[in-house]
């Protein structure tokens, strides 16, 4: 089964992230990088991406047949999506394994993806 | 994917309908256990219990209940941790649990939990879809996973056991008897994962507030107090049994918040009165609740004992300490009420218990409340 992993934080969290010294920021990245090299090399992990903070985000809304573009996020809220995995394995629980060995703190949501393979 | 949760709940429903309809006819097979799982069985044996033809057979049914084949024992297992699977809302968890594993139907669930059928119906049609579509494994967790998992187990059946429990004696008549069945939910699991003291704790648990029973309430069906319980309507042969069960479980050498929970009852149930408890022992083992699970509802529980031996005032600073976290909660103003009493101060203490009554559900502990604040 796949689901995505999103992981969130606070706002606060992200900017003491962006405001980490040199190092200290490639020291986490590295972790964060062999999280995804290892489980990627297992197959458990199938995709995936981080993303810029929510001051970087647009936002299109589509009425009407319209698209009106406005800036920000769709939705202000206190916890923000960093990044995300799309991760193949047996079950839940095994999702939910994965996400508690994520190195980046914070919030994992886990959501199945849905599956048309046989529509 | 959903097969094995379903097909295991419709086992459940169908062989308990299946077999109340052919048994009278065709006699009771002779491997019942094959016939029935988990406490669709139990509650067979309630019903043959009223058939004195049965009895017999009710014998062996109730045998292989304690010692079912091992196949039979890993499918009620898996069931019972699907049902209580963290991904499941808590009032999912105990609904599923009542249904699929206890054989309650939809109206009995929902007049134990005193909320609307469709309310109930809504979260256990909910519960099944998220187990289909998140994808909730039907197994029993392994290695490190057991043990957390196994706690989310016994918070449910402890939910379970405290909704039945102090509810009893509520006005509610048809309501069943869940602390029963929560205590042979626990004995199950209990057998089949003997491995486990904190199971064995809660069992423990369970039985000791069940062996005073008797003694909570008066002819007039009001609430009696632990101090002014008469202790010989309590069950002494089942305070044995928990106490036994504790040894066992401390022979295990891996304590818990249970088995902590546990003893504290079993020095109550040993005591001759309130006066002559063991209060140093049980302000010790509340101390020790505190670093294995602390909140302030055992903060509360730890002040009240430690009056006993630290005079009114000590306790009530204490009790004030919590004042925050258990504003809404009755009981942390009755106790205040009862702190303030004995210091004399009664005015402050008929305020105290005034809040206590606005905050309280429960009609026989609204009764005690009221007669309290009319003396």
């Amino acid at each position: 089964m796949k689901y995505v992993l999103m992981f969130a934080g606070s706002v606060e969290d992200q900017e003491a992230w962006e405001k980490l010294p040199k190092d200290q920021l490639a020291a986490a990245y590295e972790h964060v990088n062999k999280w995804f090299d290892e489980h990627s090399k297992a197959g458990r992990i199938v995709g995936g991406a981080e993303l810029k903070g929510p001051s970087s985000s647009t936002t299109v809304r589509i009425k009407n047949g319209k698209a009106i573009v406005t800036d920000g996020p769709f939705i202000e809220a206190k916890e923000i999506i960093g990044g995300f995995a799309i991760v193949d394995v047996k079950d839940l629980d095994e999702a939910l394994a994965l996400a508690k060995t994520w190195p980046g703190g914070g919030i994992v949501e886990v959501r199945p993806v849905v599956d048309h393979s046989n529509d | 994917m959903l097969g094995d949760f379903e097909l295991a709940e419709e086992v459940v429903q169908d062989s308990l309908v299946a077999a109340l309809q052919k048994w009278p006819e065709q006699g009771i097979p002779d491997k019942p256990g094959a016939w029935l799982m988990t406490a669709a069985r139990r509650r067979a044996i309630d019903i043959l219990r009223r058939d004195k033809r049965y009895r017999e057979k009710l014998a062996l049914l109730e045998r292989s209940v304690l010692a079912p084949e091992p196949a039979e024992a890993d499918d009620r297992l898996r069931l019972i941790f699907t049902c209580c699977h963290p991904a499941l809302s808590p009032e999912a968890q105990v609904a599923l649990t009542l249904r699929a594993v206890v054989g309650f139907t939809t109206p009995e669930i929902a007049s134990a939990f005193l909320v609307a059928e469709a309310t109930v119906a809504q979260r256990i049609v909910r519960a099944k879809r998220k187990i289909v579509e998140a994808g909730i494994p039907y197994r029993v967790p392994e290695g490190d996973e057991l043990a957390g998992r196994l706690d989310g187990v016994l918070s449910v059946l402890y939910l379970m056991f405290n909704e039945g429990y102090l509810s009893r004696g509520a006005e509610v008549a048809m309501r069943r008897d869940l602390a029963d069945d929560a205590l042979w939910l626990t004995g199950l699991v209990g057998t089949l994962m003997p491995d486990q003291p904190e199971v064995l704790g809660l069992l423990a648990l369970m039985k000791l507030n069940l062996a005073r029973s008797a003694a909570r309430f008066d002819a007039a069906g009001e609430i009696v107090l632990l101090p002014d319980q008469d202790r010989g309507l309590w069950d002494h042969a089942s305070i044995a049994d928990a106490i036994a069960l504790l040894d066992r479980a401390g022979a295990m050498k891996s304590t818990g918040p249970y088995q902590v929970q546990a003893a504290i009852a079993a020095l109550h149930s040993e005591a001759r009165s309130w006066q002559e408890t063991d209060w140093h022992q049980i302000v010790l083992l509340y101390d020790a609740l505190v670093r294995m699970a602390d909140s302030p509802v055992v903060r509360l529980n730890r002040a009240v004992a430690l009056g006993q031996f630290a005079g009114p005032q000590m306790a009530l600073g204490e009790v004030n300490d919590l004042a925050i976290a258990l504003g809404g909660y009755h009981l942390f103003h009755s106790t205040r009420a009862e702190l303030l009493d004995q210091l004399g101060e009664r005015a402050l203490a008929r305020e105290a218990r005034q809040r206590a009554l606005e905050l309280c559900q429960n009609p026989a502990e609204r009764s005690l409340l009221e007669r309290k604040l009319r003396s």
